[in-house]
């Protein structure tokens, strides 16, 4: 009852003060010079994010870890909502944005994301200061910094990298079904070894598409895999048409995979259909790298192995973390020194550890690292780096979307006729927004 | 009418009902095992540890018992339960006397356009709330209470304002007007009534009421991170949503936060199952 | 009855002294509801106007953008040229009428067995409500697993031998596709093609998605308790003297449910119908968690829809388009319900 009793009597102070005030002009104004008075406090630092769970936020509390170590003063409070692209964290951050309430810093991921979203509409201030005193170009990957850049400013600072082209596959299942573990992987090859699995009754291909984002990305590797970066670059730019015969070629590639998939994906998670591979009940997979957690966490390192995606050698499809400058953060300062401090070696070093991602720079100690993680520092360092658009690095988030659904669909109905329509009439509404 | 009372049920009639309640004990035992199956999917992969469940093993009993995920599900959930309660118990209690209020005006004290502005005020829960979101940031903006906890429990006490009315009004719907009359001559009020009869015969539909917003406002989770941003006022539903990571989700933690998180919920029915007398009102009525 | 007439009596006496409290009362009742009024007046009204004139706008990328759009209805037609919403209207019809009937019927149910004096009666009445406590979000990860085909019930069907015994007579085992079966039953595309022929090239299918009954059976099992609650409150206005006189008249345990008692339910039913309903027009949570889009679309609806639109797609005036036109739809369907049910109340 003293719950209710202060409740009553906060708010109804609150609301009949300030709602009462405000319908009056003055109370307005009392509004405005609290927001004033809120900006010139620099004893926060406000980031926002969606590292969340057990295995995540680990990682951001080592970034945390070293802007303290710095800025001792500055309490860091850690705004973070599960869920990234289209899940609970967008809605929040866009609702904020939009309401003029920004934290100081947020997790996006580069490229279109990043420029479409927030640049684009005004959210973000240019850090090209930021990247010159720091020398993070010197550091970070031309191919990533563009990805990070519009009209030559930078925008944000690239944390962590993961790999999204990755094909990872159960040992003892491929050896049981006589494939050795192959170095590469062609596309007719994923077939023989997909057939022969399937002669031995174990699903080819594992698939979750409960989540949105797998069918996508699904698509987007075989993509990758059948036209080659070149092609793959300028389709998502809106240089070449989506009615491309390559596209067609890509759309009857995963018809046929679709062959040798496990009947439940529609009711799976990426994770639940990775598990499938580690407890060897199908024999491949296709992923971002951040599956790796999971070999780790199921204690299966040494039962799993890794490829590129059939097709996809030479190329590493980027999805990578960084952080913008907010136009109009509560606390500039600390925003400002918050980029300096993640864009550093060593905050670099202890976040990707626990992340499992890799560095966006490129002199970092490697010897840190792991056998997988080593193998994809190496081909980041000099494979042709291309933009996820299922993480949306590649395309607008509205094409995105149509993207996931038409995807979506192609898993039921595999009609390559009305996939190709539906993303070439995206690309033109794009092209349109554009205008 | 009946002229005779006090008759004492004849003994085939008797035996005839003791089979009957037979019956109706094992349809419920049945119901009752449906309705836990899901539970105890939650209980049991909640218990086990993250390195040993597997989808095949679904039904089967944990291996160890070390807890599974229930530990660290506790650990990452009672900083946000305080906030909770704090927000859920006077939005509840408020919420109910707003619609008892509502209700008991909208069917005893009818005025002209009355019904329409019930059945205006309804319409207001078939709003889908992901529409309003910005509307409704930028009100509470302008109102200066945006990201505190008695903005978000003033947001649930509206929202739930139709739902509140819907019920205590055809609640009280169903209580005869004679009643209402005879106060009236007695020279109760309209306050008077409300208080003195109304109140003390709404029992059933406050706890109805009770469950209902307290279930929902403990539940939220859109509002609840839309609305408040620091994560030291968050309820608890936004801890449990973000137990579930973006790249990796521990399933066993998950399912252990969600039995914990509904043992509030579950107290707050336990305690006032118990106010669903039937002929608390009968009885009452008789005098 | 007797209460009645005797306070028609003492009505008479005192109608002057009434009259003059009357007045006073008269406006009262409507100022003690202004503050209700006017708080969903404007969390509700004004926030309707304001995503109608969203979707009307172009705002369709995140620069916010309330220039009004030309022609003003272009985002409407884009919406209802779009099969995935088409789809989702179709779910939203099929998914509403049958977790209304599952979840009013066996809340119906539940609360006629508990009506009475029984052994742990408040045990059983905990239990049954004690899903719709749990968080939408997790219980629906529990039914994805429950009616995953590979996994759950079908996992049981075997376990429990039921396979077994059906090929012991030379039948198919049971195993159901559940949430990942993307076939739509009784389908009408044909059916409507004799009448009007382009409806046999709809990209949309008319008829029953399959992945959608587990779905509904979930949403039951989640709110049927709750649906039990308000009928036990509900046959708490029922007078006892109607149950003895009843009783006395020989009627039956079951004939007294269903002339005298459930007839009376009627305020009560209308509560619990259009509660379920507004939860099935914008369930989200729970059917993000269980099924997703579920196969080619089968277990979208219009939530999910908006929720991708706006926040994922940051089309604003495609979702806020979508939201109005499931307010509309509501209004279409259950207003004019509501106010013929409610001037006989």
């Amino acid at each position: 009852m003293t719950l209710t009793t202060t409740f009553a009597m906060r708010a109804n102070r609150r609301l009949l003060l300030k709602g009462g005030a405000a319908l009056t002009l003055g109370g307005l104004t009392l509004g405005r010079l609290g927001d004033l008075a809120a900006a010139q406090d620099e004893s926060k630092l406000e980031i926002f994010s969606w590292l969340t769970s057990p295995g995540e936020a680990p990682a951001l509390q080592a970034l945390f870890d070293a802007f303290n170590a710095k800025y001792p003063d500055v309490e860091v409070i850690n705004a973070a909502v599960a869920g990234g692209g289209g899940g609970a964290a967008q809605a929040v951050l866009q609702t904020r944005l939009q309401g003029n309430n920004p934290p100081d810093s947020w997790q996006t991921h580069i490229g279109r994301e990043l420029i479409d979203q927030y640049v684009v509409p005004g959210y973000c201030l240019p850090i090209s200061d930021i990247y010159e005193q720091e020398g993070f170009l010197e550091v970070m990957p031309q191919g990533l910094v563009e990805q990070a850049s519009w009209e030559s400013e930078q925008y944000s600072v690239p944390i962590g990298v993961h790999r999204g082209n990755g094909l990872f596959y159960n040992k003892s299942v491929l050896q049981d079904a006589g494939i050795a573990p192959p170095e590469k992987l062609a596309i007719d090859d994923f077939f023989a070894a997909a057939d022969a699995l399937k002669a031995k009754g174990v699903t080819g291909l594992a698939l979750g598409s409960k989540d949105a984002f797998v069918p996508a990305q699904t698509f987007e590797n075989v993509l990758l895999g059948v036209v080659g970066p070149e092609t793959y670059r300028k389709l998502f730019a809106g240089e070449q048409p989506w009615d491309d015969p390559g596209v067609r070629e890509a759309g009857d590639v995963l018809a046929h995979m679709l062959d040798y998939v496990n009947p439940d994906h529609s009711a799976l998670t990426w994770d639940e259909a990775f598990a499938l591979v580690i407890e060897g009940k199908a024999g491949m997979n296709t992923m971002g790298d951040w599956a790796w957690g999971e070999v780790i966490a199921k204690k299966a390192e040494d039962a799993i192995g890794w490829l590129n995606f059939p097709g996809t050698d030479g190329s590493f499809v980027l999805v990578v973390d960084s952080f913008p400058l907010p136009k109009g953060a509560p606390h500039p300062e600390n925003s400002a020194n918050w980029l300096r401090v993640i864009g550093s070696k060593e905050a670099q070093e202890a976040f990707n550890l626990l992340k499992g991602s890799i560095p966006a720079r490129t002199d970092t100690d490697k010897s840190i690292f792991g056998p997988y993680h080593q193998w994809s520092m190496e081909s980041f360092a000099k494979d042709e780096l291309v933009p996820s658009c299922a993480h949306g690095q590649a395309s607008s988030p509205q094409f995105k979307q149509a993207l996931y659904d038409a995807a979506t669909s192609f898993l039921v109905d595999r009609d390559v006729d009305a996939l190709v329509v539906a993303l070439s009439d995206a690309a033109a509404i794009d092209a349109e927004n554009a205008s | 009418m009946a002229t005779v009372s006090g008759q004492l049920p004849r003994p085939q009639m008797r035996q005839r009902r003791r089979w009957g309640h037979y019956v109706v004990v094992a349809l419920l035992l049945g119901a009752m095992l449906f309705y836990l199956a899901p539970v105890y999917v939650m209980v049991m992969n909640g218990l086990k540890d993250k390195s040993y469940m597997t989808l095949a093993d679904m039904w089967k009993l944990p291996r160890y018992l070390n807890g599974g995920g229930f530990p660290a599900a506790w650990q990452a959930l009672s900083p946000n339960l305080g906030n909770s309660l704090r927000m859920a118990i006077p939005s509840t209690v408020l919420g109910c006397l707003f619609g008892a209020a509502n209700g008991y005006l909208l069917s005893k004290w009818k005025f002209k356009g009355s019904d329409v502005l019930f059945t205006l005020m309804l319409f207001g829960m078939f709003i889908p709330y992901q529409a309003i979101l910005v509307a409704l940031i930028s009100t509470l903006q302008w109102m200066g209470i945006y990201g505190t906890w008695y903005g978000l429990t003033l947001v649930h006490i509206i929202y739930g304002l139709p739902i509140a009315t819907l019920i205590f009004r055809n609640y009280f719907v169903g209580v005869p007007s004679e009643l209402v009359e005879a106060a009236r001559i007695d020279g109760a009020g309209l306050i008077g009534i409300f208080f003195q009869i109304m109140l003390p015969l709404a029992l059933p539909a406050f706890v109805v009421v009770g469950i209902f917003q307290f279930t929902n406002i403990w539940n939220d989770f859109l509002f609840g991170v839309t609305v408040v941003f620091d994560p030291s006022n968050q309820p608890i539903t936004v801890a449990l949503y973000n137990l579930s990571g973006t790249n990796s989700v521990d399933w066993t933690v998950v399912m252990a936060g969600a039995v914990l998180a509904a043992l509030p919920t579950a107290l707050v029915y336990i305690l006032l199952g118990r106010f669903f007398i039937r002929g608390l009102l009968a009885g009452s009525l008789k005098g | 009855m007797a209460t009645a007439s005797s306070a028609a009596a003492r009505d008479t006496a005192a109608t002057a002294a009434r009259s003059r409290r009357f007045s006073l009362e008269r406006v009262l009742a409507p100022l003690l509801l202004a503050p209700s009024a006017i708080a969903l007046g404007v969390f509700v009204y004004g926030f309707i106007a304001f995503t109608v004139w969203v979707s009307l706008s172009n705002w369709r990328t995140n620069r916010r953008d309330l220039s009004l759009s030309d022609p003003l209805l272009r985002t409407y037609g884009t919406l209802f040229n779009t099969t995935r919403f088409q789809i989702d209207l179709r779910n939203t019809l099929v998914f509403t009428v049958i977790f209304l009937l599952l979840s009013a019927g066996v809340g119906l149910a539940l609360a006629v067995l508990l009506d009475r004096k029984i052994f742990a009666s408040g045990f059983f009445r905990s239990v049954f409500l004690f899903p719709y406590a749990l968080s939408f979000i997790t219980t629906g990860v529990a039914w994805r697993w429950i009616f995953n085909p590979e996994t759950g019930v079908n996992l049981l069907f075997e376990q429990l031998g039921i396979n077994h015994l059906l090929a012991q007579f030379g039948m198919e085992p049971l195993k159901p596709g559940w949430i990942t079966d993307p076939t739509v039953a009784w389908q009408l595309n044909g059916v409507l093609a004799a009448v009007y022929p382009p409806a046999a090239d709809w990209s949309l299918k008319l008829g029953i998605p399959m992945a959608m009954i587990p779905v509904t059976i979930a949403a039951a099992w989640q709110l049927s308790g709750f649906a039990m609650a308000m009928f036990l409150a509900g046959l708490g206005t029922v007078p006892g003297e109607v149950r003895e006189a009843a009783a006395l008249d020989g009627a039956s345990g079951w004939q007294l449910y269903r002339d005298v008692i459930v007839p009376l339910l009627k305020p009560i039913t209308i509560s619990v119908l259009v509660i379920l309903g507004h939860v099935s027009l914008k369930i989200f949570d729970l059917i993000f968690a269980m099924s997703g889009k579920g196969p080619g679309f089968a277990t979208d609806v219009p939530g999910i829809f908006v929720f991708d639109k706006m926040f994922g797609a940051q089309q604003y005036n495609l979702g806020a388009a979508a939201s109005i036109v499931m307010l509309v739809l509501v209004s279409i369907v259950i207003v004019p319900y509501l106010a013929r049910q409610l001037k006989d109340l």
